[in-house]
């Protein structure tokens, strides 16, 4: 009855973990060297504290992120943000991209599977748009514990038109050509 | 804060995974299982995002940022924000933490907005990395490129909407 969103193989370890390596690696160094090791047990300490808040939320979104996808009705969610949706097609895409928890592998599968569905590409664009600024488990799990509630809120709040606005620009470059998107499947 | 938002996150949970229950024990059992598989691949990532991010914040040239990125850096200040956005590389938490630690020495609210939210949209790495597999590759340059302006608007309305 329900497809499962294609997946993607995957590994452990990869060429963007691979650069973050290198870069924490580097000011790991940079800072034993020019503070001393007093100092930077106090970073490494702070910072596996940090970790050990974060591990909890991560694996609850996790959870999150793969039963939506397993639960979603996407038949029906692509009806309502196809291509003849208009303005309420990209406030409701923008809403899904709120309340759609997950990672990159979970969202754009799923986003993927609109466009599969007859999705138009604003659509797609305000619901990933909406995912990356104001979705509400990226925020919980990975935002808020470097930045606090306060700053969070009030960055979210200046976000909150943006999906729709990148969905709508998105619209008007496909329909005045200037970007086309090939034939609708 | 910390212990509500971990309350509130593992009641999803078990909302989500009753009504999964309701459908099938199959449906739980596969939810689990995609979600610990999930947050098995993410753990190396987050260790050396997270370990690795006090680290970067350190070594981040604090004397540099107050003027170039400081509250009176205006629209410079966002430009060059926006430009470091695009260029961090993409993995879960380094963004936040360079723009966390940029705040605290000296960059202006604005600018850090500006510098997550390119960062969030189009960190180049992040679009050819997860997204170009993942997406037809034409969605993909579609959203980067209406998505160019948003950090500018979420800037400005961080000036209009002074900070609490």
């Amino acid at each position: 009855m329900e497809s499962n969103p294609p997946r993607r193989r995957r590994r452990a370890f990869d060429w963007s973990t691979a650069t973050i390596a290198i870069f924490a690696f580097a000011a790991a160094a940079a800072v034993f060297w020019r503070d001393g090791p007093e100092h930077f047990l106090a970073i490494l300490g702070s910072d596996f504290t940090l970790l050990g808040e974060m591990l909890p939320k991560v694996l609850a979104g996790c959870l999150i992120g793969a039963f939506v996808t397993l639960l979603l009705p996407r038949e029906l969610v692509a009806r309502w943000v196809g291509h003849e949706s208009g303005f309420a097609g990209l406030a409701i895409a923008a809403l899904f991209g709120f309340i759609l928890p997950g990672g990159p592998i979970t969202i754009y599968p799923v986003a993927c599977a609109f466009l599969a569905m007859g999705a138009d590409a604003g659509a797609v664009v305000a619901f990933i748009t909406s995912w990356t600024l104001i979705g509400y488990t990226r925020a919980l799990v990975w935002e808020l514990p470097f930045f606090g509630s306060d700053f969070v809120i009030w960055r979210i709040v200046e976000a909150l038109p943006l999906p729709i606005l990148a969905g709508l620009l998105a619209r008007i470059a496909v329909r005045t050509g200037l970007a086309r998107m090939g034939d609708r499947a | 804060m910390t212990l509500a938002i971990n309350i509130m996150l593992w009641l999803v949970v078990g909302a989500l995974g009753l009504g999964a229950a309701l459908r099938g024990r199959v449906l739980l059992n596969d939810g689990t299982r995609d979600g610990v598989v999930e947050f098995i691949h993410l753990l190396p990532r987050i260790g050396i995002g997270v370990v690795g991010s006090g680290f970067v914040a350190e070594v981040l040239p604090k004397a540099l940022i107050a003027p170039w990125l400081g509250p009176e850096s205006g629209l410079t200040g966002v430009i060059i924000a926006t430009l470091g956005g695009a260029l961090t590389p993409g993995g879960p938490v380094i963004g936040f933490s360079i723009g966390a630690a940029a705040l605290k020495s000296g960059a202006g609210a604005p600018q850090v907005i500006a510098y997550s939210t390119a960062w969030a949209l189009y960190a180049i790495h992040r679009l050819l990395i997860w997204e170009v597999p993942l997406m037809p590759a034409r969605v993909v340059w579609l959203r980067a490129a209406v998505s160019l302006p948003l950090p500018f608007i979420a800037a400005a309305a961080a000036m209009v909407l002074a900070r609490p």
